[in-house]
């Protein structure tokens, strides 16, 4: 892989993380458990999808093949998404969105940290702006953990649940590949095992305040970032490309 | 007369020489118990409007065509959830709870704007709901920017700054599909087609059948009747429609030099009060579905009570 396909393999990664998950909290628009969060929930959305697009335009120009950033959103199929598995799971109840935002917006956080000091001057810059909402995603997903954790027994109840289920999916923010490895090489890509134990030391925070322990023994599964998703990634993106795919190359 | 009788009077006279005078009624100001109850039902109505009307376009978000759209529509239905957050708290400072107007929406007590009950059903709808809905509310909200009570006119200026750019943002959506393919521009076609006369409906009744009206504008809530601000609406938009090559679906539009203005068809009144008697195509729909994110959101809310009265007690020890 040259060093423009990797970093354009690597932009896409970022991107598309932020896009499957700012798509999966949109579809709650209209459906939060109280208007405040209603709000709250559509402006990450908008946060992630924002950060998405900005990716995307530089991701299109390093491809270089005269495409647009609807190109890459709307016409890739589902094996050549690059997401994570856990950003692709379903808005199974309010604990399982919340869970799923509190691993993801943890590793974000910190990975949009190290990312400001890529190498990379657009990279850099995109985190830079990122960071500030990175930093409010993970203040309201920690307080949301606080609170259902510590709430009534039916919220740990559920939120324990959630991170049974969710937990299989946090290793897999940390896999790279060899041309990523790459990229960490040049001081273009973030190395993810420089901030993993961040992540695992804010995540164990958090939890021991909202009396959960962190769940043990579970298998983890991965495939998201080599396009090999869960059966939900399909659907996502059939409802998400209808209407662009069933108008070929018009103006929107 | 007892003394009482006599205050109120005074009250009563105190009230209408201020409206007299265009000032402003504010929380803590004597108002009649008529006007309190005639604008908690008006702002927590169109409060559940901003609410209900989050579903139709919400139903879209997911399948917006291009990423600038995806963006934009969400940025807009979160617009209108700002709105009806200012203003439940505009009709919260009349002496009305959130859950009071929320159980009153649920029950079917509390009624929204009509057009919430048809259905979107293409991408063309999103346009066309920014440009002739927000376009038809923005006429009578611009006029509730000088309405008599102080929180409900404040809350409408800034409402009214979002709105403008939701109905360009609509009218830009219908622009771009009439000028595209032949199949973009039928879709623009047809959702004008659906939208248009539900649009004029969201006016109200014909101003002699309008019961409120009269006393609304004497309270200087409603500065304009229903039927004028309809004229004006179809005088403004008749031209917009021509400009990006539609037709305006009323075979009866003509321009009437006379009166300065647009004469227009019947609207189809039975249809309008089969909608706001509950029968529309969507009413069941939409409450249900509020209902049903209302339930289960509770165990959210419960949660969340429950944890901040643990924080309290343990801040208090």
């Amino acid at each position: 892989m040259n060093n423009q396909t990797s970093l354009f393999q690597y932009i896409l990664k970022i991107a598309d993380n932020q896009l499957i998950l700012g798509h999966r909290l949109s579809e709650q628009c209209s459906k939060g458990p109280f208007l405040e969060e209603d709000i709250a929930c559509s402006n990450i959305a908008l946060d992630l999808i924002g950060a998405a697009n900005s990716l995307y335009i530089y991701a299109a120009a390093i491809e270089g093949a005269n495409k647009t950033e609807d190109d890459l959103v709307y016409l890739r199929s589902e094996r050549a998404f690059r997401n994570v598995l856990l950003v692709e799971q379903p808005n199974t109840d309010f604990a399982y969105i919340m869970c799923r935002q509190f691993l993801f917006d943890t590793y974000d956080y910190f990975f949009q940290q190290a990312l400001q000091n890529s190498n990379d001057q657009t990279l850099a810059a995109i985190a830079a702006k990122t960071l500030k909402e990175s930093t409010y995603h993970l203040r309201h997903a920690g307080n949301w953990i606080i609170r259902l954790g510590d709430g009534t027994t039916e919220s740990n109840m559920r939120l324990k649940n959630a991170f049974n289920n969710l937990w299989c999916y946090v290793e897999e923010l940390f896999e790279q590949d060899a041309a990523e490895l790459d990229l960490v090489a040049q001081g273009i890509a973030v190395d993810a095992q420089s901030i993993k134990s961040q992540f695992y030391s804010h995540i164990a925070e958090i939890m021991q305040t909202a009396g959960l322990e962190i769940p043990s023994g579970i298998f983890m599964q991965s495939g998201g970032k080599k396009g090999v998703h869960t059966e939900h990634l399909g659907f996502l993106l059939a409802e998400m490309q209808s209407v662009h795919r069933s108008f070929p190359g018009v103006k929107w | 007369m007892n003394s009482l009788k006599l205050d109120e009077n005074q009250l009563i006279e105190n009230f209408e020489a201020k409206l007299a005078k265009n000032e402003m009624i504010e929380p803590k100001d004597w108002m009649p118990d008529q006007y309190r109850k005639h604008l908690i039902r008006q702002i927590s109505q169109h409060a559940h409007s901003e609410i209900i009307g989050m579903q139709p376009e919400g139903n879209w978000i997911t399948r917006a065509p291009s990423m600038r759209r995806k963006m934009v529509l969400l940025a807009k239905v979160q617009d209108e959830a700002g709105h009806g957050l200012y203003l439940y708290s505009a009709a919260e400072s009349m002496g009305i709870s959130r859950e009071e107007m929320l159980d009153q929406l649920h029950t079917g007590a509390a009624k929204y704007s009509s057009i919430f009950n048809y259905p979107t059903l293409t991408w063309a709808d999103m346009g066309a709901i920014g440009w002739l809905v927000d376009g038809a509310a923005i006429m009578n909200q611009v006029m509730l920017q000088r309405t008599s009570y102080g929180p409900y006119a404040r809350a409408m200026v800034r409402i009214c700054k979002e709105e403008s750019f939701h109905q360009r943002q609509g009218y830009e959506i219908m622009n771009v599909l009439a000028s595209g393919s032949a199949e973009q521009k039928e879709m623009a076609q047809d959702a004008l087609n659906r939208w248009w006369w539900p649009s004029l409906m969201m006016f109200g009744p014909r101003d002699e059948e309008s019961p409120n009206s009269a006393q609304a504008i004497k309270w200087k809530i409603k500065r304009e009747t229903n039927d004028q601000l309809r004229q004006r609406f179809v005088n403004q938009t008749v031209s917009q429609v021509e400009k990006i090559g539609l037709v305006v679906p009323d075979k009866a539009i003509k321009w009437n030099e006379a009166k300065n203005g647009y004469d227009f068809g019947e609207i189809n009144w039975d249809e309008f009060w089969t909608v706001v008697k509950g029968n529309g195509p969507c009413n069941k729909a939409r409450i249900a579905a509020k209902i049903k994110s209302h339930e289960e959101g509770a165990w959210v809310r419960e949660a969340a009570n429950a944890h901040a009265e643990k924080n309290n007690k343990t801040k208090a020890a």
